[in-house]
């Protein structure tokens, strides 16, 4: 969409907002509770009003310096800035993108409203041209609330992606000199590396000479968390303790077999509790009753 | 997924690789896989997203429900715009791996699946189609 010039220089719109300032901040207001939803219930009427009130003066000078387009003009800088905190901290809040762009949308009404009392009914086609780009600037304005709402989320969720993998690598001591390493979840090749490199690391910290890797919790076990398993058998073995498998379960035994993968040499048992009691047996210590 | 049951995911990182796994696994369970024949599956599929992932620099997995007479299945394949493989029989014997791996991907995916076919030259990218009945 391109305007020419000449028409952001008739246009009513800083004047029409320069004037009418508070009156269309009163029926934004009004607008946005009966538009807002639960918009309300999630924000103070003060905050909003607030909001509200910085967002127009914003638009007001914005306007007022480069006219109605937003594209990479730096006198949009802060009103676009405001919306980017404004999406942020709603999406944080819980607000749909809907609803953080309806912040934007229903300034709309409000602003035709002025502009048709301000060209009166003489002149409908300066008072179109001016909706015209009243409504392609909010446009503007509002998808950029999206956009942003977007990589919001979209960093939330790598950051929890990069917590799960911290959070999923427990390796735990069951004894004395006796470490467990339950794998939980679908392995892909960082995190079968981040969990095997724990477990290793934990073996040097506590002197264990056993390590039981439980795959219980795992889905499939392709040619690369193979790799990934008995690597970490190797390095254990050469760091003086031995590995035990547990919890291979009967789909997970039969895909290994097909992709032709030998866990050789390595000990393997059905479940952690027999992993346990063959790593007891090998300590020469067993759980008595008392 | 679409009505046609009939989905395309690009693969171009490692959690792409996953995305497929889950969403053959998805395909598979409820056409009534059991879970070994889902395994078995969804292990094939890794191994040839991975594949195309590491030596074809990413491509695209379709997965759809294939339908022959009776018979129901789902047909995988993995297309890459890569290097291409110079010697397909070399590819799909043990151990061999121009790679870091163990060389068991490739022939390990046609052990896991009932139909098996590769489409590669050098300079044209690889395809690998794979389908298991039901
Ligand atoms: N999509 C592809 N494009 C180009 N070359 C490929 C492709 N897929 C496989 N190859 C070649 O075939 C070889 C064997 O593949 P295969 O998957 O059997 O083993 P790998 O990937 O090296 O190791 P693994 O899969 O056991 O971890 C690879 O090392 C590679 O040279
Ligand atoms: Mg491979």
């Amino acid at each position: 969409m391109t305007t020419s010039p000449q028409n952001s220089a008739d246009s009513r719109l800083p004047l029409v907002i320069e004037k009418n300032l508070d009156r269309i901040l009163d029926t934004w207001i009004s607008e946005l509770q009966v538009d807002g939803g639960r918009l309300l219930n999630l924000i103070r009427e003060s905050e909003l009003r607030e909001q509200a009130s910085r967002f127009l003066d914003l638009l007001r000078k914005a306007i007022k310096v480069a006219g109605v387009n937003p594209e990479k003009t730096a006198a949009y800088d802060e009103l676009r800035d405001l919306l980017d905190e404004l999406s942020r901290s709603r999406s944080e809040q819980g607000f749909t993108p809907t609803e953080t762009a309806t912040f934007v949308f229903s300034l709309k009404r409000p602003l035709f409203r002025e502009l048709k009392e301000a060209h009166g009914d003489n002149d409908t086609t300066a008072l179109l041209d001016d909706i015209w780009q009243a409504t392609m600037l909010l446009d503007r304005l509002g998808l950029n609330t999206t956009e942003v709402f977007i990589n919001t989320r979209e960093a939330i969720i790598q950051r929890q992606q990069q917590d799960l993998l911290e959070l999923s690598t427990p390796v735990v001591s069951l004894w004395n000199g006796i470490l467990a390493l339950p794998v939980i979840g679908t392995l892909d090749s960082e995190r079968t590396q981040t969990v095997m490199e724990s477990l290793l690391q934990k073996i040097v910290a506590t002197g264990s000479d056993i390590a039981i890797i439980d795959i219980t919790g795992v889905p499939a076990v392709d040619t690369l968390v193979a790799q990934h398993l008995l690597k970490t058998v190797t390095a254990a073995r050469l760091m003086g303790a031995e590995c035990i498998i547990s919890g291979i379960r009967p789909q997970i035994a039969q895909t290994i077999v097909h992709l032709g993968v030998e866990l050789g040499n390595v000990t393997t048992k059905g479940t952690l509790a027999d992993a346990f009691a063959l790593a007891l047996k090998k300590k020469r210590q067993k759980v008595q009753d008392i | 997924m679409s009505g046609n049951e009939h989905l395309q995911l690009s693969i171009s990182t490692e959690p792409d690789v996953v995305y497929v796994r889950q969403a053959v696994r998805k395909l598979a369970s409820e056409i009534g896989f059991s879970l070994i024949d889902q395994t078995k599956l969804v292990t094939a599929a890794s191994e040839l997203a991975r594949n195309a992932l590491i030596y074809g620099g990413g491509g695209m997995a379709t997965i759809e429900k294939k339908q022959q007479g009776t018979r129901t299945g789902v047909c995988l394949t993995i297309q890459d715009q890569g290097p291409g493989i110079e010697n397909i029989e070399k590819a799909l014997e043990d151990g061999y791996s121009t790679g870091s791996g163990l060389g068991l991907g490739l022939g390990g995916a046609r052990r896991l699946s009932n139909e098996f076919e590769v489409k590669s030259a050098p300079g044209e990218g690889t395809t690998v189609s794979i389908t298991r009945w039901l």
